[in-house]
């Protein structure tokens, strides 16, 4: 028996936000039982509500919140290898394994993200380009399919539906548990480095040269115009050996400039990020670090989860909430479409207040998963409704134009047409979904406007529109 | 040290489980769908280490109870701890309509409970140490319309509970009542109210502390005392007309 209740449902981006029916199952039958007493509507599975956009809503259908499927099941302290239920958190591995000398192989930017959303989004995080994404480090998943039936899938067993599921945004069915492999670590600490790039051809040598770094990205100042464009923080970083302490001065000067930020701690208001705003802090941080490089040995959380330490930050950015936009272009001795892009943010007025970017490395898989070779640039805008609508409108064409992307996770708005020219294998991820979900069980907003599913229901719109 | 977890499978049951493993106990994980028993035992394995097993448990099954209970004694090598924490609310309409439904969750509530708590009685009074807590409800303290079928079996549990508390006693037994509120679980989803409902967890800290300093009853959160006492204090010819 499975209880259904009306609730208020929004991606990480408050943009759009929308009703479901949500159960929240504690045992496996009860994931079984919401699967055969639906009423006909469509299920999706969400975690921590980390996507950004649309990816984890369904609109007028029935949401399965995983959070209770919270269990460790196993874990082998030679191999590193753990089982887990979906509805377990990258916090919860972290506080759980780094004392025991693990560290995920892979985390994005937050670690308030669920295993099983990790894995339907395929994240990646600093250390693509040498560990490639989530999915690498995950060797079979126990998926609750649109048949009621648990299936072990692996690379042997049903390997298409592996595959699929790897990065599938949840549309091939409930994912239950995983084994994944974590990594050995010897301390908990980061030691990184800093280096100031002065604009956008000074990133991409910096970056050559940090190939050998496990982590690397980089901070970029996306209000910076005509020679300094691209100019910003680049920051890499490598697991401690056993022993390191936390300190350096770089490490002072960083938490004497964030800890009156953090002391702002969410509050909501649309006026406090703004273009003056943005373009000061920008200034700031920049300033912040002298030229040339700097070194430091920082915990794990700020260096991975900055973001982490204010809860809710996202609601800084008021109520009209806020839009990633999270392109990937291939590499181009020219950065052609990168200046195209940043040269259109300038001139937009729109600000950016957290922009980062980052190369990744050649490891990609098929269907719906978003890293291939190349750059990616991850920018956050306050939700200004139609103008900047039409601005990442036209930066779709430009990523377009250059054989590139944009991350399933992050969008709430792209069109169906321009999804299916950016990820070509669409067709061949959806066969193989059709074929374990014939009648279209699973479904989401997103899904559905980019065509992803067929719908028998009339299409449905989500009840935030543009303003 | 040892404890039971008697009907694991819930969101608080669960909580329990890991509280008492994260104290260094071996658990003994007892549910009626013993997948999930497993799986409780193991996550409790992995983040606090220790043995704890799943051991498959009916509460309708009375017959079964002895031996439920001395096969656990067994694996564990006693009991330091027996939490009763099965229960089914089940549905106060379908009650009114069908007294075989009414029974299951008197049954259920009450006569398992009780059922159980003997068979515990035999294993733990002759080691003359031990503490059994069982979790009842607000809804045991007042009959109300909304849900009498399973207020009156909780209510005899509170009761059961009272009267075992002088027997344990004379036998170096401990028991303790724990009247629960709402919690975040299963049965409060979809409740929408102004009512605060408290976590698993923090039900399961403060159970256990009550446990370890031999109170003798509790309500959790702590607040329904005072709700409690205002309702029981409300005249019948008054409370008869209220929606409760």
């Amino acid at each position: 028996m499975v209880t259904w209740t009306q609730k208020r449902v929004e991606g990480w981006g408050r943009f759009p936000t929308t009703e479901a029916l949500c159960a929240r199952p504690e045992r496996w039958s009860e994931v079984q039982s919401a699967l055969t007493d639906r009423n006909g509507d469509h299920i999706l599975a969400h975690g921590l509500g980390r996507s950004y956009g649309d990816a984890a809503l369904l609109t007028g259908g029935r949401i399965v919140l995983t959070r209770r499927l919270d269990r460790l099941l196993a874990f082998d302290p030679d191999s590193g290898w753990i089982r887990a239920e979906a509805g377990v958190s990258l916090e919860e591995v972290n506080n759980l394994f780094v004392p025991r000398g693990f560290f995920p192989p892979v985390v994005p930017g937050t670690q308030f993200v669920t295993l099983g959303g990790a894995l339907a989004a395929d994240i990646h995080g600093k250390n693509h380009h040498v560990h490639g994404s989530f999915g690498d480090h995950v060797r079979n998943v126990e998926l609750l399919t649109a048949d009621g039936r648990v299936v072990l899938t692996d690379r042997e067993h049903e390997p298409e539906l592996f595959e699929a599921t790897l990065g599938g945004m949840g549309l091939t069915g409930v994912i239950l548990a995983m084994d994944l492999q974590l990594m050995r670590i010897e301390s908990p600490a980061i030691e990184i480095e800093t280096v100031r790039v002065e604009n956008l051809d000074h990133f991409f040598e910096v970056s050559a040269e940090s190939a050998k770094w496990p982590y690397t990205v980089s901070w970029i100042d996306c209000l910076a115009r005509g020679r300094h464009m691209g100019r910003g923080v680049f920051m890499r970083g490598r697991h401690a050996p056993a022993g390191a302490k936390p300190g350096g001065a770089l490490l002072e000067r960083l938490k004497k400039f964030a800890d009156p930020i953090l002391d702002v701690s969410a509050f909501e208001t649309n006026w406090l990020l703004n273009r003056f705003s943005i373009q000061a802090f920008n200034e700031t941080y920049f300033r912040l670090h002298r030229p040339g490089t700097e070194s430091a040995v920082v915990p794990y959380t700020p260096f991975f989860f900055p973001l982490d330490m204010v809860r809710g930050w996202n609601k800084l950015y008021g109520s009209r909430g806020m839009m990633q936009y999270q392109p990937l272009v291939p590499h181009d001795p020219e950065r052609r479409a990168m200046r195209a892009i940043l040269e259109s943010i300038s001139k937009s007025g729109f600000a950016s207040f957290l922009a980062v970017i980052k190369e990744f490395g050649e490891v990609q898989h098929g269907g719906l998963s978003f890293p291939r070779p190349g750059v990616t640039l991850a920018l956050d805008f306050a939700n200004h409704g139609k103008p900047l609508h039409d601005l990442m409108d036209h930066m779709d064409d430009i990523v377009l134009d250059a054989g590139g992307r944009l991350y399933l996770a992050k969008d709430a708005r792209m069109t169906k047409d321009r999804f299916q020219r950016m990820y070509p294998e669409w067709q061949a991820w959806k066969a193989v979904r059709d074929r374990w979900d014939p009648n279209g069980v699973f479904s989401s907003d997103q899904a559905q406007r980019l065509g992803l599913v067929d719908t028998s229901v009339a299409a449905r719109s989500a009840k935030a529109v543009a303003s | 040290m040892s404890a039971v977890v008697i009907g694991a499978t819930s969101a608080i049951a669960r909580a329990m489980v890991r509280q008492w493993a994260s104290r260094g106990h071996a658990v003994a994980v007892a549910a009626r769908d013993v997948a999930e028993a497993e799986r409780i035992a193991q996550d409790a394995a992995v983040r606090y280490g220790g043995a704890h097993v799943a051991v498959p448990f009916d509460a309708l099954d009375f017959d079964g109870h002895k031996a439920f209970v001395e096969n656990v004694a067994e694996r564990l090598g006693g009991i330091d701890t027996a939490i009763i924490a099965f229960g089914d609310m089940g549905e106060q309409a379908e009650s009114e309509l069908d007294f075989g439904a009414a029974r299951r969750v008197i049954d259920t509530n009450y006569t398992a409970a009780a059922s159980v708590a003997e068979a515990l009685m035999a294993v733990m009074g002759p080691r003359h140490t031990g503490t059994i807590v069982g979790l009842t409800s607000v809804a045991g303290e007042r009959g109300r319309r909304s849900n009498y079928i399973y207020g009156s079996a909780k209510g005899a549990f509170t009761l059961y509970l009272d009267g075992l508390r002088g027997r344990a006693h004379g036998e170096g037994v401990h028991v303790l009542t724990v009247k629960l509120g709402f919690i975040d679980t299963r049965m409060t989803w979809g409740l929408g109210g102004k009512i605060p409902i408290a976590s698993p967890d923090d039900a399961a800290r403060a159970v256990y502390d009550a446990a370890r300093t031999g109170t003798e009853s509790m309500y959790y959160p702590h607040f329904w005392a005072p709700i409690m006492a205002t309702i029981r204090a409300i005249p019948p010819a008054l409370m008869k007309r209220l929606p409760l």
